[in-house]
């Protein structure tokens, strides 16, 4: 077991949860983020002259985009050789099964037992600096098919700006090369009241660019956008009614959409082909019910008929067949599945406490949701289920309420809201548990959704 | 009534549109055909233009409330390009369209070939949802003040819940009859005044599920005050969930107060 393991799994044996031994869920959050699947060795690069003061933001910023991407096990530093290569070309082949340098088994054997290798060498010429960065695959039998990519050169100042530049491009060109899905160019929706009105925004996937989309002077909240990322919907009270509106995400025009005649709307959710939107309504003074319609509000359907509120309905965006959804048939609110029209119901979580905002995982495996389970009325935390096996996840534990969570396209990334005294604020994380980043602190934000890359 | 002569207009203007329309088209036909032109060398072959001609169009149901779809459905010959106004556009020679009208609407369909064009309307009359009042005699000022103090009493007679439930306390019960008293003293000094029941929810449950929590506190009270001989007619109902606390402090004093039913005056 790796250092990093234990921490975790030590921490989660401490809450110890009713479902799984600690080593199951370890090996479960594992399989989320793909780690113990690929290892990356990453020793400090060393500079020349007056790069030198710069190289513990350089280090430390590849270190933080690999683990940030979530795919990648960075092996500890201390399990490395006491000899580091700079270059492929310091590696010495054995001659007659005898070692004669540095050779890869140094890396893919025990006790570093990598499966790739990140080194390099930072020059200074004049104002710039220069670094010939390199990816190995260790395993592999001779250094010329074990690179990668070979001294490839990334430009920047001598500068702290420049020592970030350069570890930014490195590190994405060995994700690259990981097949890496990257969040690039991906947008996080989200609710703010930072004006003094409650309204949609959006951002980049890090946090950047934060933008105001909606300008109704009302209550307008929970956004849904279509799976091409084009068309968002969201809920807005508009004379003293819910109504669903449509606007274009980039020009941020209104889009044809006749809300069904009710008094309350929750949760629309686009349908993962795009050409449904599913919500919930009160249908002559009924609870919330499903429905879904097009995305004209024509051709209105009642999913669910129950004498309960039912909502948070998502269709499983990989087979598309299967529904989520959130209902307090058994007096208490619990995740259930259903089939698109409405039958096989099925109670997924344990009964106890409350649930609340289900998302699939892009693979259509996972589904994360928030649970008060264990804990006061509204004190939710993060879950991921594996919904064929019913294997539970806690990724979140205290410290506030922490709730809407929603995977990122990567299928690697969650986003979700964390509420810590009377501030709400919207982080994202590793499907683990692990990596939480801050990306909003205006105002209170809540309710984030993860789009995809406008094509 | 208003809406009756709009009607009677609408169906004058469709009227007189389609017969001065057909009068051009039958005059016009043969004056195309109609080049003598005896004395000419060369013979220009004859420009054989068919006369576009509308066989139907209609709109399925003629009157519908607010919000609920109508269908256009037409038929064509001989037209080269078909067009359908309220920024339709061009469509097919037959079809069928379906749309959304927010008020009454007459829609123009243009049958086009050359010069040479056909053109009829269809009106949909579009009605709001039932009006709750018509128009009744404007109260007194002494009415209006006597209604004012009884709504500031309504106002702070708010109907309580414990979490996650839209029962009725003992205390809430004696609160609607307040509320259904003071309502049903309002109602009979003014026939135009309405109110509107907002359920309301602590901030705990998810603000997804305090929607439909709210709104089922709105509709039992609004049902408990039709039972207490409030008119029905004169109540509407919407949830606020957790988005309009009176109180914003994370403590049970504080959530109980956001827990509730509140009445306010239609605007």
């Amino acid at each position: 077991m790796k250092p990093s393991y234990i921490l975790l799994v030590t921490a989660l044996a401490a809450l110890s949860l009713p479902f799984l031994t600690a080593q199951q869920q370890g090996r479960i959050e594992d399989k989320i983020v793909g780690y113990g699947t690929t290892r990356i060795a990453l020793p400090d690069f060393r500079a020349k002259g007056a790069a030198q003061p710069l190289m513990a933001t350089f280090n430390e910023t590849v270190w933080n985009d690999l683990a940030d991407s979530g795919i990648l096990e960075i092996l500890p530093k201390t399990s490395y050789p006491l000899e580091v290569p700079q270059s492929p070309a310091d590696f010495r082949p054995p001659v007659n099964g005898q070692k004669s340098g540095m050779w890869l088994t140094d890396w893919s054997n025990a006790p570093v037992n990598t499966n790739y290798l990140g080194i390099g060498y930072i020059d200074v010429n004049g104002t710039d600096m220069v670094l010939r960065g390199s990816l190995l695959n260790v395993g592999l039998a001779d250094v010329k098919t074990a690179s990668m990519f070979a001294n490839n050169p990334y430009f920047g100042p001598v500068t702290e700006d420049g020592a970030r530049k350069i570890a930014h491009e490195y590190a994405a060109d060995i994700l690259k090369n990981l097949n890496a899905t990257s969040l690039a160019g991906t947008k996080i929706y989200f609710v703010s009241n930072r004006t003094g009105q409650t309204e949609i925004w959006s951002m980049d996937f890090d946090g950047q660019n934060q933008q105001q989309m909606t300008r109704h002077g009302s209550i307008t909240k929970m956004p849904t956008i279509s799976p091409d990322g084009r068309l968002a919907a969201y809920a807005t009270m508009q004379n003293s009614r819910w109504e669903i509106r449509v606007i274009d995400t980039e020009t941020r025009r209104q889009q044809a959409f006749v809300t069904p005649a009710t008094s309350t709307i929750t949760t629309p959710e686009f349908s993962p082909d795009g050409k449904k939107l599913w919500f919930s309504m009160v249908i002559n003074d009924s609870p919330l019910q499903i429905v879904r319609t097009n995305v004209n509000g024509g051709g209105l359907e009642r999913v669910s008929q129950a004498r309960a509120i039912e909502l948070s309905a998502r269709v499983n965006p990989k087979t598309g067949t299967e529904v989520v959804f959130i209902s307090d048939r058994n007096r208490h609110q619990q995740l259930y599945k259903m089939n698109l029209d409405g039958t096989g119901i099925e109670m997924l979580t344990a009964g106890d406490g409350d649930v609340s905002n289900p998302a699939w995982s892009p693979d259509g495996r996972q589904v994360t949701f928030a649970w008060n389970r264990g804990f006061d009325p509204g004190n939710f935390n993060i879950f991921v289920m594996n919904v064929a096996k019913r294997e539970l996840v806690q990724l979140t534990h205290g410290n506030g309420t922490n709730e809407n969570p929603y995977w990122a396209p990567d299928g690697v990334h969650i986003v979700y809201s964390n509420r810590h005294g009377n501030s709400t604020q919207i982080y994202s994380m590793l499907a683990n548990g692990q990596r939480v980043k801050q990306l909003t602190s205006t105002g209170n934000n809540v309710q984030p959704v993860w789009a995809a890359k406008i094509n | 009534m208003k809406r009756a002569a709009l009607v009677v207009l609408m169906s004058a203007l469709v009227f007189t549109a389609a017969c001065k329309k057909k009068v051009p088209v039958a005059v016009a036909a043969p004056v195309v055909n109609n080049d003598p032109g005896p004395v000419k060398t060369t013979v220009q072959p004859p420009v054989l233009i068919s006369v576009p001609r509308i066989d139907s169009f209609t709109a399925e149901p003629a009157r519908v409330e607010r919000g609920q779809s109508i269908t256009l459905r037409w038929a064509t010959t001989n037209a080269e390009t078909v067009t359908l106004d309220q920024g339709v556009g061009t469509v097919a020679a037959n079809g069928t369209r379906q749309l959304f009208p927010t008020g009454s609407t007459t829609y123009v369909l243009i049958a086009r070939n050359g010069t040479m064009s056909d053109t009829r309307t269809v009106t949909v009359d579009v009605t709001a949802p039932p009006p709750i009042t018509n128009t009744p005699p404007p109260v007194s000022e002494d009415t209006a003040a006597t209604i004012k103090r009884l709504t500031d009493e309504l106002q702070k007679q708010d109907i309580y819940f414990d979490y996650d439930m839209a029962e009725f306390r003992e205390d809430a019960r004696r609160a609607l009859n307040t509320d259904a008293d003071l309502l049903k003293r309002i109602f009979a000094l003014d026939q135009r005044v309405n109110f509107v029941i907002e359920g309301h929810a602590d901030e705990r449950g998810s603000a997804e599920y305090n929607l439909g929590l709210a709104d089922r506190r709105a509709i039992v009270t609004r049902d408990a005050l039709v039972q207490l001989g409030v008119p029905a007619n004169r109540l509407r109902t919407i949830s606020f969930g957790e988005e309009a606390p009176v109180c914003q402090d994370a403590n049970e004093a504080c959530w109980q107060r956001n827990r509730r039913a509140h009445l306010s005056q239609a605007q």
